[in-house]
């Protein structure tokens, strides 16, 4: 086990040394102590370790992650996992804006709840949270699927594409295209692997699907209070 | 008996209505019949204060001229010194603006690539990711970091030689991009994780930050990603240069690209192109006074577009404060838009060579602005990249021909004072003389 203290050895020294391992290094576990929110944790990482943080991060937590593992013990600031193409993510506690914003791969767990705009933009990326997700959430997301365990707050899914949205609980209102969708035996063994992955305990029959209208994707001017 | 009609007594002679005009009127009963607004390609076609206001002094008994052709004139420029470890040193201070593959064909931006290469500069990616032909043929190439995120990821963006951070853009401050459906082909839908064939309308802003303080841990990010090696550019539109350069700096841009309403883009709304934003001309100086009053003017790099066509443009825009311009539709134009050869093709189309602006539609007889195979084909990349490599190579020529009429031994000491302005416009945009004068609207010391 790699340990890094943030505080005093700096972020430029730490995301070099994370950035000095390849797919055939022997130090594959690293352990972060003191991030104290700093913004740019693990960020750009391309081999296959992982990265515990020992506390709560700023911005852009493991940010174009591929092939790593970076484990947040404790809660993460905007943009955590954005972008990211690859790899695994897990946040313990609550995860703010912009969770997995445009995220083309892996897997980001959150084990609180996540703020507004969760999973936005989202091109691929999986995203599990524990708890509910804020406002706007998946906004023009494009593929990849989010799961919520609680509830999802105002305009889920506004202008969404071909990403598979899975709330258990409420949806305080539907985004502009964004409708409820059957579920397919397909979703439910995506809900099935992915619950598992993610440590969530609850059964893949208690969702319910929410995905693209396809109206808006060609203009059409009797649309146009959607727009 | 009646008297016969006088057909020669005085009448009111048909008056065509200012306001409404023919083009307003066809305007009006093209939106009626089809309940869309009108989207079209390029920059602002009105009549705007240009750099065609301005005029250089040239020499006098108090200013003497370098010798053409016998004494140097330097143009080499290096963006990015600020805080990259490794800046761009650029032959010309002509770059090739940011133009997205799927607007345009791949074969033209492999040609815009080698006619960079050729010529020195640099050239850039647009809204859709980086392509092979782009990268391999370019010898620097900016790397775009757009709302959309498409095809984004840190392979590129290690592999570019800086990135921009697009925030706005000239033709359109404010708005995103738009790729109509029949220019999503099976390779443009991959590369952006899109449905073939859906109108694509990109973010108008990014995803995942909001607001100056954001964007500087937005920029940390992406130096921490790449090394700090690359230079981070920070493109807005001509909007409020002021304030978003000042902005800008704050954030922690190594160079800032600023867009006038002349700069083109691949298809957005008509409305947005001619009524948002504002002329190149009136932005300039504004960012170099954010430059100067935070001494950053030549710490951070200015790269000015937006309506540039040749060597006086450069020279001028250069004079006002500079470093660097950068061509959209010039470059189009070098590698063969707009050419009168395919005359034919644009009278079927509706329209005619200097005026054919539905690129969206992907239709481009030159085969340039089109994912359609068989244009496609009529565009030679090789040609091309050698036109366009001519094209800035007689644009620098003429740039450096008016600095040494100015006595300038590098193109980056032309000055405002080698300028007047031939308009009241001009001169209170770009805070020159009127001609003939020592005033300008709005000079500090004056009751105007």
């Amino acid at each position: 086990m790699q340990s890094f203290d943030l505080e005093t050895e700096g972020l430029r020294k730490l995301n070099s040394s994370l950035h000095a391992q390849n797919n055939d290094t022997n130090q594959t576990a690293w352990e972060i102590i003191n991030p104290k929110g700093s913004h740019a944790i693990a960020v750009g990482l391309d081999a296959p370790i992982e990265v515990t943080v020992l506390g709560s991060t700023g911005y852009y937590c493991g940010g174009m992650n591929k092939q790593a593992t970076v484990h947040v013990k404790g809660s993460a600031g905007p943009g955590v996992a954005e972008n990211m193409m690859s790899g695994k993510v897990v946040i313990d506690g609550d995860a703010s804006q912009y969770a997995g914003a445009t995220a083309h791969g892996g897997l980001l767990v959150i084990k609180g709840n996540a703020s507004s705009r969760c999973g936005i933009s989202m091109k691929g990326v999986d995203i599990v949270v524990h708890g509910n997700i804020g406002h706007m959430s998946a906004f023009m997301a494009q593929s990849g699927n989010l799961v919520v365990l609680g509830d999802a707050g105002d305009a889920l899914g506004d202008s969404l594409y071909e990403a598979n949205l899975f709330v258990r609980g409420t949806v305080k209102s539907l985004g502009a295209d964004c409708i409820k969708k059957d579920m397919r035996p397909e979703h439910l063994e995506i809900l099935t692997r992915l619950l598992a992955e993610a440590e969530a305990d609850a059964k893949p029959e208690e969702f319910t699907r929410y995905g693209s209208a396809r109206e808006l994707y060609n203009f059409d001017i009797d649309n146009a209070s959607a727009y | 008996m009646t008297d016969k009609p006088d057909n020669t007594a005085p009448r009111t002679v048909p008056i065509q209505s200012a306001t409404f005009s023919n083009p307003v009127n066809a305007e009006i009963r093209r939106a009626a019949a089809t309940g869309i607004y009108d989207i079209r390609g390029g920059g602002s076609k009105r009549k705007v204060p240009h750099f065609d206001d301005l005029l250089f002094l040239g020499a006098s008994i108090s200013r003497y001229p370098l010798e053409g052709y016998r004494e140097k004139c330097e143009t080499k420029v290096t963006l990015g010194t600020r805080f990259a470890s490794k800046p761009i040193e650029l032959d010309i201070p002509i770059t090739i603006a940011g133009m997205s593959f799927g607007s345009l064909s791949g074969a033209a931006k492999e040609a815009l690539g080698r006619g960079a290469t050729m010529a020195g500069t640099s050239t850039t990616t647009g809204d859709g990711g980086m392509t092979e032909e782009e990268r391999g043929h370019s010898n620097k190439l900016i790397y775009q970091y757009l709302p959309s995120r498409y095809g984004m990821n840190p392979d590129d963006l290690r592999r570019c030689d800086a990135i921009e951070i697009v925030v706005g853009q000239g033709a359109k401050p404010g708005g995103g991009g738009m790729l109509l459906g029949q220019k999503i082909s099976d390779r443009v839908a991959e590369m952006r994780n899109l449905p073939k064939g859906i109108d694509q309308r990109s973010a108008c802003r990014h995803p995942d930050w909001t607001g100056p303080d954001d964007l500087e841990i937005k920029i940390l990010e992406l130096r921490e990603i790449t090394n700090w090696e690359k230079p981070i550019y920070i493109k807005i539109g001509g909007a409020r240069p002021y304030f978003d350069t000042m902005l800008a700096i704050k954030a922690g841009a190594d160079v800032i690209v600023l867009d006038g309403m002349q700069g083109g883009t691949a298809a957005t709304q008509d409305v947005f192109i001619e009524h948002v934003g504002q002329p190149i001309l009136a932005c300039i100086r504004q960012s170099v006074e954010a430059l100067q009053e935070l001494d950053m003017h030549r710490e951070v790099q200015l790269v000015v577009s937006g309506g540039i066509r040749g060597g006086a443009d450069v020279a001028k825009a250069l004079a006002l404060g500079a470093d660097a311009v950068a061509i959209g539709t010039g470059a189009l134009v070098a590698l063969g838009d707009n050419d009168p050869r395919w005359e034919d093709e644009y009278q079927k189309l509706g329209t005619t060579a200097g005026a054919y602006d539905d690129w969206h539609e992907g239709n481009d007889p030159a085969g340039i602005t089109t994912q359609t195979p068989e244009l496609i084909k009529r565009f030679d990349p090789v040609a091309g990249g050698r036109r366009l490599s001519n094209y800035l190579k007689v644009m620098t020529l003429e740039a450096q021909t008016i600095a040494r009429a100015c006595g300038k031994n590098h193109i980056h000491n032309l000055e405002p004072e080698d300028l007047v302005a031939l308009t009241m416009e001009a001169a209170a945009m770009a805070r020159i003389p009127l001609s003939g004068t020592d005033w300008w609207p709005g000079k500090p010391g004056t009751s105007f």
